[in-house]
C-alpha cells in the first residue's frame, strides 16, 4: 500500500515537472516573451530595457533555473496591467473556482451516477429512455447557452435564483449546473457502460444464486466493481470542468480564475496567463494521484500488488 | 428408491421461437451424483438455469415441471425463490475466479448464503472451508480471490453453495477450467461431500472421463434432447444410443489402441433453426435411416434400467 501510494506520488511529482518545463520552453518558444510584455509602439530601447529587466537576454537555461527558484518561492512574477505580484492576483480567485467546480462536481456526481446505474439496471425499459433523453440534452447544450436560459428561466421569469454574481449559497446553483450538465452526462453514460458491464460477469450469477436479489447484487458487488472506470473518468473531468469554468464564469460574472483568464488574455497579462495554465495543470495531476490512490481503496489487487 | 430431491420433467425451453430445449426429463435422489453430459451448446446450462430458475431474459420455458423436494417451484415468485437459492438448492460455475467478486474476501462471500450476522457466521465459515478442505481457514477467510488459486477458489465456491446445506447442487462444468489432478480433487470433494450431506448433485460436464469418476447415473444429452440415460457402469458397458457409444470412444486413454471408426465425431451440433422432425443426431449418425429423419425416437427402455432414444438401440456397440 505505503509502496504504491509513493510509486504514484513520486509521478506525480515528475509530470508537475514536466508540466512546469513545458510551460516554460513553450512560451520562450513562441518568440521573445518581451515583445508579448511590451505596450504597443514602444521603442527598440525601451524593449531592450524591459527584457533585461526581466532577465530575458539570459541563456535559457540560466532563465530556466531562475524560473523554477521562483515558482519554488511561490514568486510567479508581477502582473503587467496591475503592477502587483501574480501569485496574489490569482490566489485570490481560485475559492470562487474551486467552489464552482466542487458545486459542478456534486451537480455531475449526484445525478451522473444514479441515472448511469438506472439506464443500467432497467435496460431496455422506459426509465431508461426518459433518462438517455436527459443525458442527451445535458450532453448536447452548449454550456453558454445552458447557463443563459437558466438565467432566464430562473433569475429573470421566476426570480427564484440571483442572475449573476456572487451573493451566498443560491447565486453558486445556476454556474454549478451549467457547467455540470456536461460532466454529469459524461458520469451516466460511463457509469451506464461500467454497470452493464459488471452485470454480465459470472460472479453476478452466482451471487444470485446464492439468493441474492439483483438490487443487492448491484448494490453489495456491481457498484463496486464499476466504481474503477468511473473514478478514472471522474479525474480527467474535472480537468474538463475547469476549462469550462471559463465559459460559465464569463456567463454568470464570477469572479473565478476562469474570469481572470480571459481579462488577462485581453490585457495580454502574460504572467497571469502562465500561473493560471500552472494552476490548472498541477490541479490536474493532483486529481490524477488522487485518482491512483481511489484505486487502491477500491481494489485489493491494487493495494496488495504494491 | 428415495424420493428425489429435484425432478425435472419435460423442460422444455425456446428463444425467439425456436426451440432448444426439448422434453428433457430427469431426477436426482439426495446422495446420488447425476452427470448430465454433451457437446457443447447443446443446453446444459440453459437447464440448469432453468432448474435455479435464473433463465437469462432471452430465453423462455414453454413447457415442464421442476420439482424441489416435493415442492413444484416452476410458478413459484421470485421472492420465494430466492428463499430457495443458496438456502435449497445451489450451484457452482466452470470459471471459479470469475465466479466470486475480485473485491470481497472469500469469507464474506460465503457468508452471504447464510443471511446471518457477520459475527456469527464467521464460526461456521471457518467450519466450511476446512470442510472443503482448505488449509489454514483462518487465514484464508480474510483473503481475496487474487490471492487463491483456481482450485482453491472451487472449493470456496463449493463452500458457497453448501454452507447452507442444500437439499440440490448443480455443478457447471465444475473441472473443466483447472489442471488434471485439481480436477480429480475437486471431483472426489464433491462427492465425498453429496454421500456425507445426503445432496443431491447435478454434474453437468461434456467429459466422459468426468462422468466415469463421478457419477451414479448419466444422462447424454443431444442438441436440446436426453439421448439416453441409465447407471454409468450399464452404460459404460453397452451404450444404447449411438452418440454415448461415440462420446465413450472419443475419452483418451493410456492404452493408446487403435481407435475404432467412431473415434472422431464427424460434423457439429445442428443450430436450432436447424432442426427437422426426426431424430437430431441423424445427420451425424452412422446408423441413421429414413425413419430416423422423419420420427422423434422415443426415450424408451432398454437392457440395464436404461432409456435410450433410438430407433437402432440394439444394434448400438
Ligand atoms: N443468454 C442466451 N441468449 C441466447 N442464446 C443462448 C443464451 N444462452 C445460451 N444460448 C444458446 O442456447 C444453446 C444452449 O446453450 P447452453 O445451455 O449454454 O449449452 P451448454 O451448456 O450445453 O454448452 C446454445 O445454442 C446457445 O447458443
Ligand atoms: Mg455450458
Amino acid at each position: 500500500m505505503t509502496r504504491h501510494i509513493a510509486g504514484r506520488f513520486g509521478q506525480a511529482v515528475v509530470a508537475t515537472l514536466g508540466v512546469l518545463t513545458i510551460v516554460f520552453f513553450i512560451m520562450r518558444l513562441s518568440g521573445d516573451p518581451t515583445l508579448l510584455l511590451v505596450p504597443e509602439g514602444a521603442t527598440a530601447e525601451q524593449i531592450a530595457q524591459l527584457r533585461h529587466a526581466l532577465g530575458f537576454d539570459r541563456p535559457l537555461l540560466v532563465q530556466y533555473g531562475a524560473y523554477l527558484l521562483d515558482l519554488l518561492r511561490l514568486d510567479l512574477g508581477d502582473s503587467l496591467v496591475q503592477r502587483t505580484p501574480v501569485f496574489g492576483l490569482v490566489a485570490e480567485r481560485i475559492p470562487y473556482t474551486v467552489a464552482l467546480a466542487t458545486g459542478a462536481l456534486l451537480v455531475a456526481l449526484g445525478i451522473g451516477i444514479p441515472a448511469g446505474v438506472m439506464m443500467a439496471v432497467w435496460r431496455g425499459g422506459l426509465i431508461e429512455r426518459a433518462l438517455a433523453g436527459f443525458v442527451l440534452a445535458g450532453q448536447s447544450l452548449p454550456t453558454f447557452w445552458s447557463g443563459i436560459l437558466l438565467i432566464l428561466l430562473f433569475g429573470v421569469t421566476l426570480g427564484w435564483l440571483p442572475t449573476s454574481g456572487v451573493d451566498g449559497i443560491a447565486s453558486l446553483v445556476m454556474p454549478s449546473v451549467a457547467l455540470g450538465a456536461l460532466t454529469m452526462s459524461t458520469f451516466a453514460r460511463m457509469t451506464r457502460i461500467a454497470v452493464l458491464d459488471e452485470l454480465s460477469r459470472d460472479y453476478v450469477n452466482a451471487a444470485r444464486a446464492r439468493g441474492l436479489s439483483r438490487a443487492a447484487v448491484v448494490a453489495r458487488h456491481v457498484l463496486r466493481n464499476a466504481a474503477i472506470p468511473v473514478v478514472t473518468v471522474a479525474a480527467l473531468e474535472v480537468g474538463n470542468l475547469l476549462a469550462g469554468a471559463v465559459i460559465v464564469e464569463t456567463v454568470f460574472a464570477w469572479p473565478g480564475i476562469g474570469q481572470l483568464a480571459i481579462q488577462s488574455i485581453q490585457a495580454r497579462d502574460f504572467l497571469i496567463v502562465q500561473a493560471i495554465v500552472l494552476f490548472v495543470s498541477v490541479v490536474y495531476v493532483g486529481m490524477n494521484l488522487l485518482a491512483d490512490l481511489a484505486y487502491a481503496l477500491i481494489d485489493p489487487r491494487i493495494r496488495m500488488g504494491g | 428408491m428415495t424420493a428425489p430431491a429435484l425432478t425435472v420433467e419435460n423442460l422444455s425451453l425456446s428463444i425467439s421461437g425456436a426451440n432448444i430445449v426439448d422434453g428433457v426429463s430427469f431426477a436426482v435422489a439426495p446422495g446420488e451424483v447425476l452427470a448430465l453430459v454433451g457437446e457443447s451448446g447443446c443446453g446444459k446450462s440453459l437447464t440448469a438455469s432453468a432448474v435455479m430458475r435464473l433463465l437469462p431474459d432471452a430465453i423462455r420455458q414453454t413447457g415442464g415441471r421442476i420439482r424441489l423436494g416435493s415442492d413444484d417451484i416452476t410458478d413459484w415468485p421470485e421472492r420465494r425463490l430466492r428463499d430457495l437459492r443458496g438456502q435449497r438448492m445451489s450451484m457452482i460455475f466452470q470459471e471459479p475466479q470469475a465466479a466470486l467478486d475480485p473485491l470481497a474476501r472469500v469469507g464474506a462471500q460465503i457468508a452471504e448464503s447464510l443471511r446471518l450476522p457477520r459475527a456469527s457466521a464467521r464460526p461456521r465459515v471457518l467450519r466450511m472451508l476446512e470442510d472443503v478442505g482448505i488449509s489454514d481457514p483462518a487465514r484464508r477467510i480474510d483473503q481475496y480471490p487474487f490471492e487463491l488459486s483456481g482450485g482453491m477458489c472451487q472449493r470456496v465456491m463449493i463452500a458457497t453453495a453448501l454452507i447452507a446445506r442444500p437439499i440440490v447442487l448443480l455443478a457447471d462444468e465444475p473441472t473443466t477450467a483447472l489442471d488434471v489432478t485439481i480436477q480429480a480433487q475437486i471431483l472426489d470433494l464433491l462427492r465425498r461431500l453429496a454421500v456425507e450431506r445426503q445432496t443431491a448433485v447435478l454434474l453437468i460436464t461434456h467429459d466422459m472421463g468426468v462422468v466415469a469418476d463421478i457419477a451414479d447415473r448419466v444422462a447424454v444429452m443431444y442438441a436440446g434432447r436426453i439421448a439416453e440415460t441409465g447407471p454409468t457402469e450399464a452404460v459404460f458397458a453397452r451404450p444404447g444410443h449411438p452418440y454415448t457409444a461415440l462420446l465413450l470412444a472419443s475419452i483418451p486413454r493410456l492404452s493408446d489402441e487403435p481407435k475404432s471408426k467412431l473415434a472422431v465425431i464427424d460434423g457439429r451440433v445442428p443450430a436450432p433453426a436447424e432442426f427437422g422432425p426426426g431424430c437430431r443426431f441423424a445427420e451425424r449418425c452412422p446408423l441413421a435411416d429414413a425413419r430416423c429423419r422423419a420420427e422423434t425416437p422415443p426415450l424408451l427402455p432398454v437392457a440395464g434400467n436404461r432409456l435410450a432414444a433410438c430407433f437402432h438401440a440394439g444394434r448400438v456397440a
